[in-house]
């Protein structure tokens, strides 16, 4: 099946219906595995155990930057090609990447105090990070005020795409200023500069929560398209009424 | 040509003449800049360090005022459609429209922030260096507003949305803007490495700003 035909909401409600559970069911087994690693994992010799923040703090910067990467996507296809789903994608997607942003900024600060000694302080990466979560709630902000979805949509996708500014300025802002957080060490040129031993469980709680992200944002998504067609029969009984 | 200038004088008019926002936005500033010092108390010394960053604050606010009716009145009395109609390039209609607003609400706060600087002790120096770095900077504020104002064209509670929208995205003007002000009287960077990023900034938002409006207004006014 191409990604054409899942334009038809109908088709697209039959494949998330059948894609949904098998998203969650592989989620699970990936979170039993995946916290069970973490578990084991041993202690940082100077952090001690709560280095194992980072298994829930990593993957929630990954998922608040994928996305607004998602949504950015989705911008393009409302504005470029009027694609039903965009629409519904980037309002599904925008209160959960808000989510996972929030949950990076609450375990990231936790993580400070024992590290840095301090929840919060205004350095480049948390500053745009705290900008990423603000837009989120922009974007939302957007979607409740407008009442004409269609219209809505088009307003977000532009907020999006001017927002999409940004994701670079999150990836890089480590490296163009002298930061409190430290450096990129996970995904870097010549290889991580974290050990097996806490980057392979890593990598399986990041698989984990992607994966919790996908079922959500299906999930979601088919909500969206069930409310809308609850919406076009209220006004269609509406009508009809008067 | 002509028909720019023609909406450059109009809005120009409008904003000046009673109703228009020209002048409120001033006043704007003026208010919560004198507030500050009863919030923080008289201490002299403290409001020097703190002068330029609430100058830069109260500007950043006082230019969002009349940003809300930038494109809504247009949308009310119907020019906006004449606008849509018209054969200018609604790019450079809007960033005409733009630079018309900052030129009755942004340039009135750059005259206007070494006066009320010497309420906080602004000496010389750092009054010049926050003129300039006001100069450059509000551009930028009104280029990034646009981009709110003409998404919010069609709302009723635009103004609130506005500033929700648009204060996130001046926060790089304003940090840059602010260190560019400081760096001038004292500290550890010179004053050309925040002022030139400030400019940058500026000349971005002068290319993003118009384009992204013209597009939000296309796609509303559908």
């Amino acid at each position: 099946m191409a990604i054409a035909d899942l334009a038809n909401p109908a088709r697209f409600l039959a494949f998330a219906d059948r894609t949904i559970p098998w998203l969650g069911g592989v989620a699970v087994i990936a979170f039993a595995f995946g916290i069970n690693q973490a578990m084991l994992a041993p202690d940082d010799y100077q952090q001690g155990a709560t280095v194992k923040i980072m298994f829930l703090h990593v993957p929630g910067a990954w998922l608040g930057m994928l996305g607004w990467g998602v949504m950015t996507v989705a911008a393009l296809g409302t504005l470029v090609w009027r694609h039903p789903l965009a629409d519904v994608t980037a309002k599904a997607t925008a209160p959960i990447g808000a989510a996972f942003t929030l949950m990076c900024l609450v375990t990231g600060s936790l993580w400070g105090r024992p590290t840095w000694g301090t929840y919060w302080v205004w350095d480049a990466r948390l500053t745009s990070v705290l900008l990423l979560f603000l837009l989120y709630l922009g974007v939302i902000a957007v979607w409740r005020t407008v009442e004409d979805p269609s219209r809505a949509a088009r307003a977000a996708a532009i907020l999006t795409l001017v927002g999409a500014i940004d994701l670079p300025i999150i990836k890089f802002s480590v490296e163009w200023w002298n930061t409190l957080h430290q450096p990129a060490s996970v995904m870097r040129m010549g290889g991580s500069t974290i050990d097996k031993s806490i980057l392979i469980p890593l990598f399986i709680m990041t698989v984990a929560f992607t994966l919790t992200f996908a079922t959500l944002v299906l999930a979601a998504m088919r909500n969206e398209i069930l409310r809308r067609r609850v919406r076009t029969l209220r006004l269609i009984q509406a009508s009809a009424a008067s | 040509m002509k028909p720019l200038a023609a909406i450059l004088f109009r809005d120009m008019r409008i904003a000046v003449r009673v109703g228009g926002g020209a002048l409120m936005g001033v006043l704007f500033f003026v208010v919560v800049v004198t507030l500050v010092p009863f919030a923080l108390g008289p201490d002299l010394a403290l409001l020097k360090r703190v002068g330029p960053a609430i100058l830069w604050l109260a500007a950043l606010l006082a230019s969002l005022l009349a940003l809300d009716r930038l494109f809504a009145a247009d949308h009310d009395d119907g020019s906006l459609d004449l606008i849509l109609m018209g054969r200018a390039p609604l790019e450079i209609v809007v960033a005409t429209k733009g630079v018309a607003h900052w030129l009755s609400t942004g340039l009135p706060l750059v005259i206007a922030a070494p006066l009320i600087g010497l309420s906080l002790n602004l000496d010389g120096p750092a009054a010049a260096a926050l003129v300039l770095t006001l100069l450059v900077g509000t551009p930028a504020l009104t280029f990034i507003g646009l981009i709110g104002a003409a998404i919010a064209v069609t709302l009723r509670r635009g103004g609130l949305l506005l500033a929700v929208l648009v204060l996130p995205l001046c926060v790089p003007v304003l940090i840059f803007g602010v260190a560019a002000a400081n760096a001038a009287v004292g500290g550890p960077i010179p004053f050309g490495t925040p002022f030139t990023i400030l400019c940058a900034l500026t000349l971005a938002s002068l290319v993003v700003g118009p384009f992204a409006a013209a597009a939000a207004l296309r796609q509303e006014m559908e």
